[in-house]
């Protein structure tokens, strides 16, 4: 079975800019995978190729099998864009009519309140987007991006208006998702959402794909921490598998063990190393 | 319903919320009751008109021709104003405000959506030039008792001015900003309307070079050509001197005329057509 999406050797240059360079990536079958990189790094560019708003200048991309922007790689994914709108004179039902329309889909008004209820908006339903907070827009338009069961759904931060409360929902509905099979394609500036939710990562920066893997692939082990009487020492160098044997070292010296802890990089320890501290 | 149907009904939608129907009717209005003032008025001098003994003026011929052929021109003036209100940001001016990337990705497709927009664009327009057309051709024919012996022929030229104006439009938006576009189509427009007037010099002077570079715009521009061909149709049965003041125009001289500037017309509105599809297709968004 072909993977959900799949870029090879992807290349965009806008004039002298190099948007994204050489870029191998693919997100299979029922995956989650998190796109991270500091603004300008290409995510959103990669997210536009694949779903055929941008052209790409080298390399391809496929969707499903389908080369992207063809009319089979539309027919088989969701996406919500990072600056999107809805016509303000909407409701919010209206919304995913049009897009039921759009994308050929069956499900009539029952899916429309199925999708309304996964993003908390069941009471919103005949509310018109202008009349909407953004955060309400923002899953309005995760609504909208999963009308007609795509196969693949490419989320453009799609929590960058939300509360905890709206993050939360978004999380466990990509949680369900994945569950049900769909793949995820999910570019965020939050690390700790990622890490949360995601099974592989990938890290741009400046157009290259600097690291990719699941988040435990990509942490370092960083030692282990023995709490003892003679005070917290960090084993720097140490493993999982050597946590018993320091332990019992520290008992045979005649310490007493109130801990042990085996510590690895986090998320953000790995991003930031792969993106050497770069910011916007 | 259709893809293209979704989208056509989407458009008028978009249209009837921003109001640009309710503007258009109300200035519609207005110039209908201005212009039915205009011709009761001509109609009560007509009788007092007395031309020199040794010329032969047909003035009812002369004034229904020409008060015609000037609603003719505010008719194709208010098409111009309504179609490019209508499509001046269907493209870039949609995008940069980002209600066009969720539409383009679902499997209905860059030309579809396109032509949607054109097609709704296109049923409102020329719906609207006909019906005010033919409220002004009635206007003539009840007050001035003159009917033209081309009747349906101007509607029908006017409209298809106003579908190559739309084009016109819809190809400015796939690389402009719709503040950008809506000016350079308005351009378009006055520089067709300057083509026109320039004829009519060209003619009360007797210049060739003048005439020449008018049918060369009005050529370049089909919607003057097709104006000028409407002219020509309503005031084709003026003959001596009644004809020769017509063609001093502001609105009757019409040196452009015939099937093939017709014909040319639609070759016109189909390339604009083709290029706006391919640069759509072509472009990022």
């Amino acid at each position: 079975m072909p993977a959900a999406l799949e870029t090879s050797d992807l290349s965009k240059r806008y004039g002298s800019v190099q948007a994204l360079k050489d870029v191998d990536l693919s997100v299979d079958e029922g995956e989650l995978v998190g796109l991270l990189g500091p603004n300008g790094a290409g995510k959103s560019t990669l997210v536009k190729i694949a779903v055929g708003l941008v052209r790409p200048t080298r390399g391809t991309a496929t969707v499903g099998g389908a080369a992207a922007g063809s009319r089979a790689a539309r027919a088989s994914l969701g996406y919500l864009a990072e600056l999107f709108r809805f016509p303000g004179w909407y409701t919010a039902d209206e919304v995913l009519e049009l897009h039921q329309r759009l994308a050929g889909s069956n499900g009539g008004a029952a899916e429309r309140a199925r999708l309304l209820e996964l993003v908390a908006l069941d009471d919103a339903r005949d509310r018109r987007v202008d009349g909407m907070s953004k955060g309400m827009q923002q899953r309005l338009g995760i609504a909208q991006a999963l009308v007609g069961e795509p196969r693949i759904l490419l989320l453009d931060e799609p929590t960058s208006a939300l509360d905890p409360v709206g993050r939360r929902t978004v999380r466990l509905l990509l949680e369900e998702l994945r569950s049900r099979g769909v793949s995820v394609l999910l570019n965020s500036h939050l690390l700790s959402e990622i890490e949360l939710v995601c099974d592989r990562v990938a890290i741009l920066l400046g157009g290259e794909l600097v690291a990719a893997g699941s988040p435990a692939e990509l942490s370092r082990p960083r030692g282990v921490e023995l709490d003892t009487d003679d005070g917290v020492r960090l084993i720097e160098g140490a493993t999982r598998e050597d946590a018993p044997r320091l332990v019992a070292e520290a008992v045979a010296a005649g310490r007493r063990v109130y801990g042990v802890r085996v510590l690895a990089s986090t998320l953000e320890d790995v991003y930031l190393e792969a993106v050497g501290g770069e910011t916007d | 319903m259709s893809s293209v149907g979704v989208i056509v009904q989407y458009a008028l939608r978009e249209a009837l919320r921003r109001k640009v129907f309710a503007v258009v009717l109300l200035l519609t209005v207005v110039f209908l009751g201005l212009f039915w003032l205009a011709t009761h008025f001509v109609h009560g001098e007509l009788d007092t008109i007395t031309p020199p003994s040794d010329v032969l003026v047909d003035s009812r011929t002369f004034a229904g021709a020409f008060l015609l052929g000037l609603a003719m021109f505010a008719t194709l003036f208010l098409g111009v104003v309504l179609a490019v209100f209508l499509t001046l940001g269907v493209v870039s001016g949609d995008a940069e405000r980002g209600l066009l990337q969720p539409l383009v990705v679902r499997p209905i497709g860059r030309s579809t959506l396109l032509l949607s927009r054109f097609l709704a664009a296109a049923g409102v327009c020329a719906a609207y030039v006909l019906a005010v057309y033919f409220a002004a051709l009635v206007i003539v024919g009840l007050t001035l008792h003159w009917w033209p012996p081309g009747v349906v022929g101007p509607g029908a030229e006017l409209a298809l001015g106003v579908l190559i104006v739309i084009a016109l439009s819809l190809l400015g938006s796939v690389g402009l900003s719709a503040t950008a576009n809506g000016i350079a189509v308005f351009m378009l427009f006055g520089a067709g309307l300057v083509a026109g007037l320039l004829g009519t010099i060209g003619h009360a002077l007797n210049s060739q070079q003048i005439r020449h570079a008018s049918t060369i715009a009005s050529w370049a521009l089909p919607f003057e050509g097709l104006y000028q061909d409407g002219l020509r149709l309503i005031s084709r049965d003026a003959t001596g001197t009644t004809s020769f003041l017509l063609q001093l125009g502001p609105f009757g001289g019409g040196y452009v005329h015939g099937w093939t500037i017709r014909a040319w017309a639609v070759a016109y509105l189909v390339l604009v057509g083709v290029a706006a599809l391919a640069a759509f297709a072509r472009r990022n968004l």
